[in-house]
């Protein structure tokens, strides 16, 4: 009986690459998507019309779309636009380099190629992107403006007052908001299977379709991301009681 | 209907063919959204009332469902609902309804927002006013009394924001189902790419419909809550 449940037909090494996968996935997204946020919530919060508009339509857009068609969008045509791209520069450009500027020029740019993997970190980045610029933007928001004004009272640089004070008190604010998204984010990276690449979701489903035993897959699949969600819960908890040192509970 | 032939005419895509496949696959993403909202918030009421329950025999089986169906991705769900279906009910009298993919994506929709619902509703029950049950307790009602006059209302006025983006979520959500061979909205948005091979008018257009899907969805929201919430509006400062 044990034999028979952990016999995955030579499918288990290959179900736990893909995991690894997952999780590889998972952290360059929500990398890039730390990084958009930053950079759309300092566009939501500056002064200037045109970044406050171009952060405000990419955040609106974003959450307003789901993500697959996002992906799907961004795997099949960001190579389609990527070749244009690199036509207009590779062959056109040139030519009128030449008619125009008596320019004589060789451009060869080399080849992008817009694979699985970076179509899907890619995606899942952009989009949480723009849920990372909503909670960085509340977060910076909540931090108290006479703080600030102190610090720079004392004779900080713009560095010291962003490193010492503004940026510790705003992952306070942040983080119950980052590490909802990371929860989110992590399920999310199922949908890279869709576009084709070996997470643990499309090698469970590949193995089912061979074996014809769907349960004895999707069963570790599912405790996987279960025991993923769990240990981030955990960390997140950890960060919390960091971040609130000092904080006193009313 | 001139003008709409015009631009129907001037371009090679988005002809009364396809604009009607996209029509299909609207009218599926909605039925199969609707109906699943409308079964999960029905399930998630009791759900909710037992894992707010101090009987842990009540609310231990409801915080092990929540558990497993919000910490895995929805098209994992989808996946073994569909392929366990397909191998297990083959042979039974339940098979001509599981045939068909639309009911084991509906299934998988029901207990997935059942499990959201049940922890946004869960929240909300919590934090009714301690006041409010003792008064209703001072009133001699029984607890299925003020569970339906006092709890319930009460929280689900509580609950109406986060459930808001719970339908949004839902909508979005349920782009997977083109995986197992529905054609939903992006199920359409696929076939239209594959057949053109032009995936900037095919993705961005259903785009721009999910996006007012979102947008319609937002609104009656807002709307509703003005009418639920009236109550707690500040009052008028003059």
């Amino acid at each position: 009986m044990i034999e028979y449940l952990f016999d995955f037909h030579g499918y288990g090494p290959s179900i736990m690459k893909g995991a690894l996968l997952t999780i590889e996935v998972g952290f360059l997204a929500l990398l890039l998507s730390l990084l958009l946020g930053l950079i759309g919530a300092s566009a939501k919060l500056s002064n200037s019309k045109t970044a406050k508009g171009i952060a405000t339509f990419y955040t609106t857009t974003i959450r307003g779309v789901p993500d697959l068609v996002l992906m799907l969008l961004i795997f099949y045509g960001g190579q389609v636009l990527i070749n244009s791209a690199l036509d207009w520069i590779n062959y056109d450009l040139p030519e009128i380099l030449l008619k125009n500027f008596d320019l004589e020029v060789a451009i060869e740019l080399p080849w992008i190629n817009i694979d699985q993997f970076v179509a899907g970190v890619g995606s899942i980045g952009f989009i949480f992107g723009a849920y990372m610029t909503e909670t960085f933007r509340g977060a910076f928001m909540a931090v108290d403006r006479g703080q600030i004004e102190a610090g720079y009272a004392y004779g900080m640089t713009k560095w010291k007052v962003f490193s010492r004070i503004m940026f510790p008190q705003m992952m306070r604010h942040a983080l119950p908001g980052l590490g909802n998204n990371w929860l989110v984010l992590l399920k999310t990276t199922a949908l890279v299977s869709i576009i084709g690449l070996a997470d643990m979701v499309r090698l469970a489903s590949e193995a089912s379709k061979a074996v014809h035993q769907p349960f004895k897959f999707f069963i570790p699949v599912v405790i996987v991301y279960l025991l993923l969600t769990s240990i981030s819960e955990w960390v997140i908890k950890l960060l919390e009681r960091r971040y609130s040192a000092g904080v006193v509970k009313g | 209907m001139e003008w709409l032939e015009q631009i129907l005419a001037s371009n090679a895509i988005f002809n009364l063919e396809t604009l009607s496949h996209y029509g299909a696959g609207l009218i599926l993403t909605v039925k199969l959204v609707s109906v699943a909202l409308l079964i999960g918030l029905i399930l998630s009421f009791p759900l909710a009332l037992m894992r707010c329950s101090d009987n842990p025999f009540l609310s231990k089986p409801v915080w092990v469902f929540t558990y497993i169906f919000r910490g895995t991705p929805l098209i994992v769900q989808l996946y073994i609902i569909y392929y366990g279906s397909s191998f297990t009910l083959q042979d039974t009298i339940v098979w001509p309804i599981f045939k068909e993919a639309f009911y084991p994506a509906l299934i998988a929709f029901v207990l997935n927002t059942a499990a959201y619902t049940t922890e946004i509703l869960r929240g909300a029950i919590m934090a009714t006013p301690r006041g409010e049950i003792e008064a209703a307790k001072a009133y001699g009602m029984s607890w299925w009394k003020r569970t339906i006059r006092i709890v319930i209302p009460s929280a689900f006025r509580r609950a109406l924001p986060a459930y808001s983006n719970e339908v949004i979520f839902m909508l979005h959500a349920s782009s997977v189902s083109f995986t197992v061979t529905l054609v939903d909205l992006t199920g359409a948005a696929y076939d239209i790419y594959s057949r053109y091979y032009a995936p900037f008018e095919a993705f961005i257009f259903v785009a721009c419909i999910y996006l007012t899907c979102t947008f319609s969805i937002i609104y009656g929201f807002k709307r509703l809550e003005n009418r639920l919430m009236a109550h707690l509006k500040p009052a008028p400062s003059n």
